[in-house]
């Protein structure tokens, strides 16, 4: 199991194979990547995304534990950015590898769906104006947790 | 104890962190001293709802003690992701 909290970007072609590589026979291994997009209204220039630094690595690895736990995974990754990003930049990714490729679709959307409501990052959208946004929070990424 | 702010939280209170000396028993009480002090932070508590807690880097609850207590941190609800 491996967490990354960083401010600099990452390489997911080399973290994809450098992650395939050693679970070799794992049979399975799914990521998610998690790109800035433009917002829904106004022109957005960037996102600042600020974090608890004391609590998220804690955060994460609480999170990436229980993947482990509830499937049958050989590892998990997950590698969170944080600072200034431009639209296009990757903010994150999540890879997970198992045995076969249920358990690592489903450890990787239990992934995606915690680190979104229950992991210390908070995102704000810088218009073109000058302007700045706190992104709010979805019902709809709450509701997600509930599935698990 | 500690206190931290973040997001829209630190920017309506102005800081992102203080020490203060405190004998409040829960997060809610806690909250109430805070509330009492000044308008920004009768601003940034005003609705209870829309902010979560976390105790020493745990996420909590506003009913929560305070006993052993050393760090709370404010938010909005995250957005991770």
């Amino acid at each position: 199991m491996q967490i990354r909290v960083q401010q600099a970007p990452f390489d997911l072609g080399a973290e994809t194979e450098a992650f395939a590589d050693a679970v070799d026979g794992a049979g399975a291994v799914v990521t998610f990547t998690g790109v800035v997009r433009e917002a829904d209204t106004g022109e957005m220039t960037a996102m600042e995304i600020e974090h608890y630094p004391g609590m998220t690595q804690k955060a994460l690895e609480k999170i990436a534990s229980e993947a482990m736990t509830r499937w049958d995974l050989a590892d998990a990754l997950v590698i969170h950015r944080h600072g200034r990003l431009e639209p296009g930049d990757r903010i994150m990714m999540v890879a997970t590898a198992s045995r076969h490729r249920k358990d690592a679709f489903e450890a990787a959307e239990y992934l995606m769906d915690y680190l979104k409501s229950r992991a210390p990052f908070w995102k704000k959208e810088i218009l073109s104006g000058g302007e700045a946004e706190w992104v709010a929070a979805k019902d709809a990424d709450e509701d997600a947790l509930k599935r698990w | 104890m500690d206190i931290l702010y973040f997001a829209w939280v630190r920017e309506r209170i102005g800081l992102p962190r203080e020490s203060i000396e405190s004998s409040a028993a829960t997060v809610a009480d806690l909250v109430e001293e805070l509330r009492a002090r000044e308008q920004r932070y009768e601003a940034a508590f005003a609705d209870l709802s829309a902010l979560r807690v976390a105790l020493d880097q745990e996420l909590s609850d506003f009913d929560a003690s305070l006993e052993g207590v050393r760090e709370v941190a404010f938010f909005p609800p995250m957005t991770g992701g």
